[in-house]
């Protein structure tokens, strides 16, 4: 303990030397200031962002042309669009702007602006153009596919077949942002549309504007008195990088911070008998799966992909270290939404496992790789899929690596299996079988690595078909139908074993009231908190 | 070269324009070859790293039209030696290139993150020469005592404890129970921007404009981590005097001192100390400079915007500029911190004055 002495008296002398420094101070009544690993953040332009912290940043700062309100988040309202019409064909879509409304720079919001937030995504061609480029708009068409008829209404018209649906709900992504025309263009270099300007700039008629970003340090929005909801009830919002969980627990016990982001789950159960915050749960879309390489000769075998089903001890993982976080969601669009399959056919079954082995003529087992993160709970899981695959002969090496080094090996699908994440870019369900089951090309050289089915290696040409099909269906009752019964097939035949879906655990001061935190990682919304 | 020994002590800086020229060329021939050497190794290390540079900033889920359109964007088309000496003449002209994590240039972040990195270690070496080497020299003198002992076991924990545990047993005795000292950051952040960054060092910019109430509180926030790093410069430090002393206390111009009848303290101080200053002033460079680099740990406890983190942070997200730009910074810390070592000795060492 001799430490302890030496230590406390060399602080006592510097406290003294300060003339004894005031204790901590609370956070402003107008204040709300929010401690979150931010490290994440690479940009916080709109047509660019596809990260979690600048996503909910975004979602803050620009209002979409279609929106979840934070008042009702399963109904797809109009943002910046206050109207819409759908022409016969589905292919052309007319959106009236909400008159009234104003940028942060004071401009109004036009059909201009719009058009010009739209076609910029697809001129700028950054990660999440995909969305839109989907819709057979490219850089030589969007000008005359995406255009405003007068001042308050712009047209859009679709190439390829979608269901107007999917096209209203990728309104809601990030990339349907609208950003101020006017201010952009008067920070433009060199023909890049504002780009490098707006990158830790905001234009938009959001709820606050961004006050200041300082990397690896804080962000500082201000509240936007004029927005259309009203005034938000905070004048400032304060997100601080904090990257220790520890440190982010200690801040919200002691007041410095009024919510904290990245508690690890055993440190929320130390916070139980604390009264002066409340842990606050949200169920989340992110998905963890385990996928397979279908280019693998053993993996390849339908009664092995299916056997991998069974060696998954879904109940045991929830009930211990993923307790409070993850629940058993079996099927690639997560439950809670809008045509969400929520059978959960599957638990851990050795027995029956041996049998789909022996089937597959591998009775006796096989040896096999398993690639995931570092971080929690990815190693946990593995080790749990570890064991369970030993129960059945499989003799497995677990491989950890950061992200960054990992997805490229998947990418390359350089994988035999892989335990990972994935969250939708937009709440329309074909978000999720576009990535997990759609391969038109599953040539190596077709390079369709955004797609988690061609990373597999993974082509059924009849669930490609379905896929299509229910993208383009134009009747809402049947495309739910259709996507019942994509999943059950995705969920039975895929080298996808999905396993749970994710919640979002908050501790917030108890003071503080209104923070939502919807299915999606940009569904956050600040504006109707109070303290 | 033909110089003889200046007689007057601490003009040893070269008095000649010969030679001033000649440690002028060999500065600047140091320079270049740390510069040259540490540019090489980190550029290749970052190109050979299984970390893919296109995708931390394009995202994985890119399609393959804007991850190729990013990759010739960075110039990875190109042969590895032609990127290393397009990068090297920007270097030259002052462009070390723009950080992904921040989209800002590298240049601008090291001149916001480094100072934060120079404020925590200057104090914590300060700090730990004051406590550090009386210390070493009283256990020194005691040795095999009581004193000795109480130096050598908080030598032992102050080297041996994990700093990430001590900052975190900090906050919480001195800032959660105790309240005495504010939580982790390097300012309140309601004062953020209040200050105009001249220097960049948060307690000189304060004072200077005479911001009181900021400089308190940048103070009071420097205090756990600067302990902190105080306490691993103090065990250092405080552990090598010891043993330096002992060394020299044990020599047979120690005994004739004290035989010819003069006082412990001359003997210690005057004589013994005045032999071992040469050996401490290499430790306490290493030491400055090892703080220098940015103690990763404490500064992520703490969430300290310093250079540990940034350097850290863009690695793991294969960010080479941002690295490279740091690596070349704490290079010429290295470098700098060598060249004063190098003046101190002749201050303090005549033979070393030729």
């Amino acid at each position: 303990m001799n430490m302890h002495k030496t230590f406390a008296c060399l602080a006592l002398g510097l406290v003294l030397a300060l003339g004894g420094t005031p204790a901590t101070a609370k956070t402003p009544n107008d204040t709300l200031v929010i401690a979150k690993d931010m490290s994440d953040i690479i940009t916080l332009d709109p047509a660019e962002v596809f990260e979690f912290t600048g996503g909910e940043l975004i979602a803050n700062i620009y209002d979409r042309v279609m929106m979840f309100e934070p008042e009702d988040l399963t109904k797809l309202v109009g943002g910046v669009a206050e109207s819409y019409t759908v022409s016969d064909d589905g292919k052309t879509i007319t959106l009236k702007v909400r008159a009234g409304q104003t940028f942060h720079s004071g401009n109004p919001v036009t059909a201009e602006d719009v058009a010009f937030s739209l076609q910029r995504v697809i001129k700028l061609n950054k990660t999440p153009s995909f969305i839109f480029t989907q819709f057979g708009w490219s850089a030589d068409n969007v000008d005359s596919l995406v255009k405003p008829t007068d001042a308050m209404t712009v047209s859009l018209t679709i190439n390829a077949e979608f269901s107007p649906g999917l096209v209203l709900n990728s309104l809601q992504a990030g990339v349907g942002s609208v950003v101020d025309k006017k201010t952009v263009m008067a920070n433009e270099k060199d023909g890049d549309l504002g780009y490098e300007w707006l990158k830790n700039h905001s234009a938009g008629s959001g709820a606050f504007s961004l006050k200041t970003w300082k990397a690896n340090e804080l962000v500082t929005l201000e509240a936007n008195p004029n927005y259309r909801h009203g005034a938000p009830g905070m004048k400032r919002v304060i997100i601080r990088h904090v990257p220790e969980p520890s440190a982010q627990r200690l801040l919200v016990e002691k007041g410095d911070v009024d919510i904290a982001r990245n508690l690890q789950p055993d440190q929320i159960k130390g916070l139980a008998g604390n009264n002066d915050v409340v842990i606050g749960k949200y169920p989340k879309a992110g998905l963890t799966y385990v996928a397979t390489n279908d280019a693998h000769e053993i993996l390849s075998k339908p009664q092995v992909r299916l056997a991998m089903r069974y060696l998954i001890d879904y109940e045991g993982m929830v009930n211990s270290f993923l307790a409070g976080e993850y629940k058993i969601h079996q099927a690639v669009w997560p439950s809670g939404l809008w045509g969400s399959y929520d059978e959960t056919p599957f638990s851990l079954d050795i027995e029956k496992a041996k049998a789909l082995l022996a089937e597959a003529g591998y009775p006796n087992g096989f040896k096999i790789k398993i690639d995931t993160l570092t971080e929690a709970p990815f190693s946990e899981i593995a080790q749990s899929i570890q064991q369970s695959l030993a129960k059945a002969g499989i003799e497995s090496d677990i491989t950890l690596s950061e992200g960054k080094t990992l997805w490229p090996k998947y990418r390359a699908r350089k994988h035999e299996i892989i335990v990972a994440r994935w969250s939708p870019d937009y709440i329309d369900p074909h978000s999720n079988t576009d990535s997990f089951a759609h391969n038109p090309d599953n040539r190596l050289e077709a390079k369709l690595t955004g797609k988690l089915a061609w990373r597999t290696s993974w082509f059924d040409p009849e669930i490609n078909v379905l896929t299509e099909g229910a993208a383009k269906e134009l009747d809402l009752t049947k495309r739910k139908q259709m996507y019942a019964e994509l999943q059950q097939k995705v969920q039975m035949v895929s080298p996808f074993s999905i396993m749970f879906q994710r919640s979002e655990q908050v501790v917030l001061r108890k003071n503080v009231k209104g923070f939502v935190s919807g299915s999606n990682f940009d569904l956050v919304f600040y504006r109707n908190i109070t303290k | 070269m033909a110089h003889s020994g200046n007689p007057i002590a601490g003009t040893g800086t070269g008095s000649s324009p010969r030679l001033f020229v000649a440690r002028a060329a060999n500065l600047l021939f140091t320079l270049s070859l740390t510069f040259v050497g540490l540019t090489a190794i980190t550029f290749i290390i970052g190109r050979v790293m299984p970390a893919d540079p296109v995708l931390a900033i394009v995202g994985d889920r890119a399609p393959k039209e804007v991850y190729e359109a990013m990759y010739v964007k960075l110039g990875l088309d190109k042969p590895l030696i032609q990127q290393y000496l397009i990068y090297l003449v920007n270097v030259l002209q002052g462009d070390f290139g723009k950080s992904i994590m921040t989209t800002r240039p590298v240049l601008d972040d090291l001149i916001r993150f480094f100072p934060a990195t120079f404020e925590l270690a200057s104090i914590a070496t300060i700090a730990g020469v004051f406590i550090g080497v009386p210390m070493g020299v009283v256990a020194a003198v005691r040795q095999g005592r009581l004193t000795d002992h109480i130096v050598r076991v908080v030598g032992l924990i102050g080297y041996s404890v994990p700093i990430f545990w001590l900052g975190l047993m900090a906050l919480l005795v001195f800032y959660a129970r105790l309240e005495w000292l504010p939580g982790p950051g390097r300012i309140e952040v309601y004062y953020d921007g209040i200050v105009e960054p001249t220097t960049g060092f948060i307690l000189i910019d304060s004072a200077m404009q005479k911001e009181w109430e900021v400089f308190h509180n940048a103070l009071s926030h420097i205090v756990l981590p600067a302990a902190m790093l105080t306490t691993f410069a103090l065990a250092y430090i405080a552990r090598m005097t010891r043993s330096f002393m002992l060394d020299q206390l044990n020599q047979e111009y120690v005994i004739t001192a004290r035989v010819k009848g003069l006082s412990e303290m001359a003997v210690i101080w005057r004589h013994a100390f005045r032999n071992v200053l040469i050996q401490l002033i290499t430790i306490i460079g290493l030491t400055y400079a090892s703080l220098l680099e940015g103690s990763v740990l404490t500064e992520t406890v703490f969430a300290w915007p310093g250079i540990g983190q940034y350097i850290t942070n863009s690695l793991f997200n294969a960010d080479m500029n941002a690295v490279i730009g740091g690596t070349v910074v704490v290079g010429i810390c290295f470098v700098g911190i060598n060249m004063i070592s190098d003046a101190l000795y002749r201050i303090v060492d005549p033979r070393a004055r030729r």
